[in-house]
């Protein structure tokens, strides 16, 4: 099948928007904020050329921006929001609801720290506080994969076997704001990879049916469950998306990705665009002849418990770098996730966390290089702390 | 549906808690909570119908014969009793 697409240099978030442009969204409620910003502002232009045939519903609030997008998912339409930070927090309440709607909005987040104090800079305290919203959730590294992931989200959200809304985690910034070169794909390209939506359940005066109904003790547990399996059995689709979009443009996916990771004792785990600095780190470290790898966590939800232990396999220790704090908690998110996921094993690698990049804070290679290190050192002789806070002063 | 409701499993819940079929809360008998109810006095109803109008909840109906009383829906919230014009109305306490 011949693929059309044009290699170009863009901002990640127009690359974004144009996916959401080729994957034809019908409806898009958005409240502006920084740094998902340029996104929604595009996708905003496109509507008002004339270029995307879509409603754009100016709100004046994210908390409205999610209840829009939960009424015209509910009517049927293909819909798409986007937000960071303050705007996703606000939104909170509805984001349990649209899952357990099983309506298949797809949403950005361009992750950015959480106040206080204010902060407009990077980092997944966002999102992290959102864990539990039922929602499918990835993690971007780059402008293609931001791309890529935009288009492929509909695709699994709206399959019958799953049905749930997504979120594409990018982080804000420093991936949201770069200038990237990346494969457009062309619109028959997209058309044929992504059909239009069919809906399971719609708003319709001619087939009436109640969404949002309430449920008796009796059967609220069993709707919890329900939610719970569609969302553990949407990796089956997941998986079954990612491999039709790598037979078609070359570019595969996988839950965890792996990066040097053959004969690694000491491995690296990350999410985000961070990843790509933690590469050039692991460059480094092998060149110092030290068996290090890099996993790089590309699906949050469902967390994918069985490609995890498979890719984690033969190390000794397991770096996990979070980008947001649990404070009082047992350990940063990813930690206390990665934790859980390897305690039923009868062998299983020794696991230190890290805290790194909160509130944009420069991470460079010689930050995760310190950090291996302390961790190796650590490892040898015995952690003194549950999780470290890296570079911290004081 | 062929099981009763709270028998059903996490497989047989319907999608998104959707109820396809309308009209399903007719089967859900709110008036069952009430602790009041309304007694209409006929020897003073002027078949109005502002009973009617203000009830929140459609828990009053209209008999053949033009008066009006409650049905299995009134909650005995007690805004009819409050806005008949003749007073004809009093809110009488549900017996055990």
């Amino acid at each position: 099948m011949a693929v059309k697409a044009s290699r170009v240099g863009m901002e990640v978030s127009i690359a974004v928007s144009i996916a959401v442009q080729l994957a034809r969204a019908e409806a898009i409620a958005a409240y502006p904020i920084t740094p998902q910003t340029h996104i929604v502002e595009h996708l905003s232009s496109l509507v008002a050329n004339g270029e995307l045939d879509a409603e754009f519903i100016t709100v004046e609030s994210e908390h409205s921006a999610m209840s829009c997008s939960v009424g015209s998912a509910a009517a049927g339409a293909r819909t798409y929001t986007a937000t960071s930070s303050q705007g996703l927090a606000l939104m909170h309440e509805i984001l349990f609801i649209a899952s357990a709607m099983r309506l298949p909005i797809v949403m950005t987040v361009a992750n950015r720290a959480l106040s206080g104090p204010l902060s407009i800079w990077n980092d997944h305290g966002d999102i992290m506080a959102e864990r539990d919203i039922g929602w499918i959730q990835y993690f971007v590294e780059n402008g293609q994969e931001a791309f890529d992931h935009s288009i492929m989200a509909f695709k699994v959200a709206e399959d019958h076997r799953v049905l749930l809304p997504t979120i594409v985690n990018l982080d804000g910034f420093i991936l949201s704001h770069v200038v990237e070169a990346q494969e457009i794909l062309d619109q028959e390209t997209v058309d044929r990879f992504l059909p239009p939506l069919v809906p399971y359940h719609r708003l319709d005066p001619d087939k009436p049916v109640t969404m949002g109904a309430f449920a008796m003790p009796e059967l609220y547990t069993e709707f919890k469950l329900a939610h719970e399996m569609a969302l553990t059995r949407s990796f089956e689709v997941i998986e079954a998306v990612w491999q039709e979009w790598g037979d078609l443009t070359g570019r595969r996916y996988r839950p965890v990705e792996r990066y040097r990771t053959d004969g690694a004792r000491v491995l690296l785990l990350i999410m985000g665009s961070l990843g790509e600095v933690a590469e050039v780190a692991v460059d480094e470290l092998r060149a110092e002849g030290l068996p290090v790898g890099l996993l790089k966590l590309r699906l949050w939800r469902p967390f994918p418990f069985a490609a995890l232990r498979e890719a984690m396999a033969g190390a000794d220790l397991l770096i996990v770098c979070d980008r947001a704090v649990s404070l009082g908690g047992a350990a940063p998110p990813v930690l206390a996730e990665v934790r859980s996921a390897l305690f039923p094993l009868a062998t299983r690698p020794q696991v230190l966390g890290y805290l790194v990049g909160l509130g944009g804070r420069d991470v460079q290679p010689g930050a995760f290089k310190d950090v291996v290190r302390h961790a190796q050192s650590e490892s040898q002789k015995g952690p003194s702390q549950e999780f470290y806070w890296a570079g911290a002063r004081g | 549906m062929s099981k009763p409701w709270d028998q059903l499993t996490w497989q047989e819940v319907e999608i998104g808690g959707v109820l396809t079929e309308p009209g399903t809360a007719r089967a859900y008998r709110t008036g069952d909570w009430r602790s009041l109810h309304p007694v209409w006095d006929q020897r003073r109803c002027i078949k109005c119908g502002v009973c009617w109008t203000v009830c929140p909840e459609a828990g009053i109906s209209e008999l053949p014969d033009g008066y009006f009383d409650m049905n299995d829906y009134c909650k005995g919230c007690g805004i009819c009793a409050k806005e008949c014009v003749t007073g004809c109305i009093s809110m009488v306490p549900e017996e055990m």
